[in-house]
């Protein structure tokens, strides 16, 4: 029972296949909730093709493709993170997830600036902003930006999780053993790319409709 | 509970709101949630017991419309969001998963323990802004009602429930990763008892389908609070699509209430028949397919919904193929039965009682998996007769069975069989009087939600009010005996029953975790048909009783 954070479990290495286990059944939930939402993007979009693909035309590419280079280069900080734990570099680890987080906050600082345009701009429909669309089917576009709003901030809520994560884990750091670090570096790490594929998904569908 | 301990069981290790409150041990999470589910369901019955007495004459002189509907919502809401969903899996399976797999505790304590404080909260917070709020839009919160017309508190409500699905997730995390991390050697994944398998199947679907209803609530919420209007047609949006999103959630969840009462009579039935399970892999494999095709058959809630034509005809398809492995079950567990020594303990008699009930209400199943039929009753007293037989008839008896079963195990005393054998026989009768008679109302076109109905349904009102008063005796009853049980009952020994089982190896109570040494299992589950009780099934270890 040495070495392990749950009486459960016998050696470290169990533990940690079993933390690696619950987080891919974990991401298998969160897969199913971004599913539910991209479904009703995706029935929209069936209904409203044109409409959409003009609406989305209002989204800033340069920023969007800037973002997704940024949480790219996050994931693999993370990766490297991982790979300087297995190694037991702590120092090291603690710098590499400082740079992930570094990035994280970059891409909320981005996706706060486009927010702040759209908004500017009367493309944010909500809490009854004024919403001055120029193009064709505003009704139709409405959606498309409530739609828009709905999906990035979920993304950004799972990434601030992380960015929590990431924080909480390596301040608790002093007082754990180096089997428990490296459970969690594997556990957090494969949350993190999770959230960045959602982003991968989220990009094209939201910022690509007939480029 | 103190004095109930013995010295050396996990009732006696430490005592105090403290030791119950912040404890991380599985056997007692599972009390914390039994209380408070118990709560959770009486609360819900007297909201029953309140519309069925206003049910009793035609006119509305008990309550207004609003408060009726304000009563069938919180009775929907607590019984299934806080009662039915959790039931099971959240107290007996809780409690039992380890020890049944020969595991010191689950996967992760701490996680046990955090999801109950998270059921907690989010319950009591939709709990109250249901009451305070007025909340009037039934357990489904359908649309355009919930974002378009409803006064009440909706967001907030919904809201509770969506924390609430955290719960859900968490345990149902927890339970498949002990099942395939922490197995004991030699227990492989054939020689599990029915119940872990059926707890197994519900927690993929716990896992796989509550993000969908949490998906749907949020967009409900964003709907009411930040006005995007994703179900509202005037703003392009489509209220069907929430029932779409709801129903894919809650159909694979009427399979989380139902998978784990057919676990538990899985045990209990071998048991009182001194028979191993009859066709065990078929039950077992019937399990996993009752997790899959309930995932396929949302659309049959939606026959008159305006969907296409097309697609009513795959549903009912579908429908029909779902019943398939629930009857697989049903004739396994009567083949168990055959030439077996029955006797009628009280586990065993609810046991029976569900097997009839949930036959009965499994068949009304088909019914309105037809579609020409599902248009003439949907919404009335059918549908109502239908879903109560499944879920308090099959349910909520297979839970009543399965605390009875392993009452001894949980708290280390017995409790008085005559008493146990009456209130499941009063139980019984009380609820064919309750349910039959809304068979017959629905087919005659009693719709469903109303607080009054035309002077010629009064008859079979009557008879189904009288019920609920039996039922709620049937109910009332093991809250006075197992309560004086608790105190004052007789000290069980470990295995009183002669169960197959790792958990009957252990001590009445067991110590705090669970096993000194981990057993090694040698044996099939429900090695019944050995001569000779005291054989040893499960070598080489043995906890003996402490007193």
């Amino acid at each position: 029972m040495s070495g392990t954070e749950s009486v459960a479990f016998d050696t470290p290495q169990r533990e940690r296949r079993a933390d690696t286990f619950a987080m891919w059944v974990f991401i298998g939930s969160e897969a199913m909730l971004f599913g539910a939402i991209f479904l009703v993007f995706l029935v929209a979009h069936i209904d409203f093709g044109p409409a959409f693909a003009a609406a989305s035309k209002h989204l800033s590419l340069p920023l969007g493709t800037f973002n997704t280079a940024v949480l790219i280069t996050s994931s693999f900080t993370m990766a490297l993170a991982h790979k300087l734990a297995v190694h037991r570099r702590w120092s090291a680890t603690v710098w590499a997830l400082a740079a992930t987080s570094a990035l994280g906050i970059c891409f909320l600082i981005v996706k706060g600036i486009e927010y702040s345009r759209e908004i500017s701009d009367g493309l944010a429909p909500l809490l009854g902003l004024p919403f001055r669309y120029a193009g064709p089917d505003p009704a139709q576009a409405e959606l498309f930006f409530g739609l828009y709003f709905t999906m990035t901030s979920l993304h950004a809520l799972h990434l601030i999780g992380g960015l929590v994560v990431v924080a909480g884990m390596v301040a608790l750091w002093p007082t754990s053993s180096p089997a428990n670090r490296l459970r969690q570096v594997v556990a957090v790490g494969l949350y993190w790319h999770f959230v960045d594929i959602i982003w991968v998904f989220m990009f094209p569908v939201l910022y690509l409709i007939n480029r | 509970m103190t004095n109930a301990a013995m010295p050396g069981t996990y009732l006696e290790e430490g005592s105090g709101p403290r030791a119950w409150l912040l404890t991380t041990d599985h056997k007692r999470v599972a009390w914390l949630y039994l209380i408070s589910l118990t709560a959770f369901f009486f609360l819900g019955g007297a909201m029953a017991v309140l519309m069925r007495i206003e049910l009793a004459t035609p006119a509305g002189d008990l309550v207004s419309d609003d408060v009726y509907n304000r009563l069938f919502s919180l009775h929907g809401i607590i019984m299934v969001w806080f009662f039915l969903v959790p039931s099971i899996p959240a107290t007996l399976g809780n409690f039992l998963l380890p020890l049944m797999i020969g595991a010191r505790d689950l996967a992760f304590p701490r996680l046990n323990l955090v999801s109950w404080y998270v059921f907690i909260f989010g319950s009591l917070f939709a709990l109250f802004a249901v009451v305070a709020g007025g909340v009037d839009t039934g357990w489904t919160f359908y649309t355009p009602l919930s974002t378009l017309y409803a006064n009440g508190w909706v967001s907030t409500a919904a809201f509770g429930v969506f924390i609430v699905g955290f719960s859900t997730i968490m345990t149902g995390i927890n339970f498949i990763v002990t099942v395939h991390m922490l197995r004991a050697p030699g227990l492989t994944w054939f020689r599990l008892p029915i119940f872990v398998w059926t707890l197994y199947a519900t927690s993929l679907v716990m896992v796989l389908a509550t993000p969908v209803l949490a998906a749907s609530l949020i967009l409900i919420v964003l709907e009411r609070v930040f006005g995007i209007g994703i179900f509202n047609p005037d703003l392009g949006g489509d209220p069907l699509l929430f029932q779409d999103l709801f129903w894919f959630y809650s159909h694979p969840a009427v399979y989380i209430m139902i998978l784990p009462g057919m676990g538990v009579v899985s045990e209990v039935l071998p048991c009182f028949s001194r028979r191993p399970l009859f066709g065990y892999k078929a039950v077992a494999m019937s399990s996993m397919a009752i997790a899959v095709f309930g995932f396929l058959v949302w659309g049959h809630h939606m026959f008159v919904s305006g969907q296409s034509a097309y697609a009513g005809v795959v549903f009912s398809f579908l429908s029909f193929c779902v019943a398939i492995p629930s009857a697989i079950k049903v004739f396994n567990w009567s083949l168990t039965l055959r030439k077996g020594e029955i006797s009628f303990e009280t586990p065993m008699l609810y046991a029976l009682f569900f097997l009839a009930l949930f036959t009965f209400g499994g068949l009304a199943g088909l019914f309105l998996a037809s579609l020409a039929v599902d248009v003439h009753v949907h919404d009335t007293y059918f549908v109502i007769a239908h879903f109560h037989y499944i879920m308090v008839g099959g349910m909520v008896t297979a839970y009543m069975a399965g605390l009875h079963f392993w009452w001894p195990k949980l708290t280390g005393r017995m409790y008085s069989e005559t008493s146990g054998r009456i209130a499941a026989t009063v139980t019984f009768i009380g609820f064919n009087l309750t349910f039959f008679p809304q068979y017959v109302l629905g087919f005659d076109g009693m719709p469903r939600r109303y607080h009054t109905y035309p002077p010629e349904f009064q008859f079979w009102n009557v008879l189904s009010s009288a019920g609920a008063v039996v039922l709620a005796i049937g109910y009332l009853m093991p809250l006075f005996y197992l309560g004086w049980s608790l105190f004052r009952g007789a000290r069980a020994v470990h295995n009183p029953w002669s169960a197959t089982g790792l958990e009957w190896q252990t001590s009445s109570p067991p110590p705090p975790h669970n096993f000194e040494t981990i057993p090694v299992v040698t044996r099939p589950a429900y090695d019944y048909d050995m001569k000779g009780l005291e054989h040893e099934r499960f070598s080489p270890h043995r906890e003996e009783a402490a007193g």
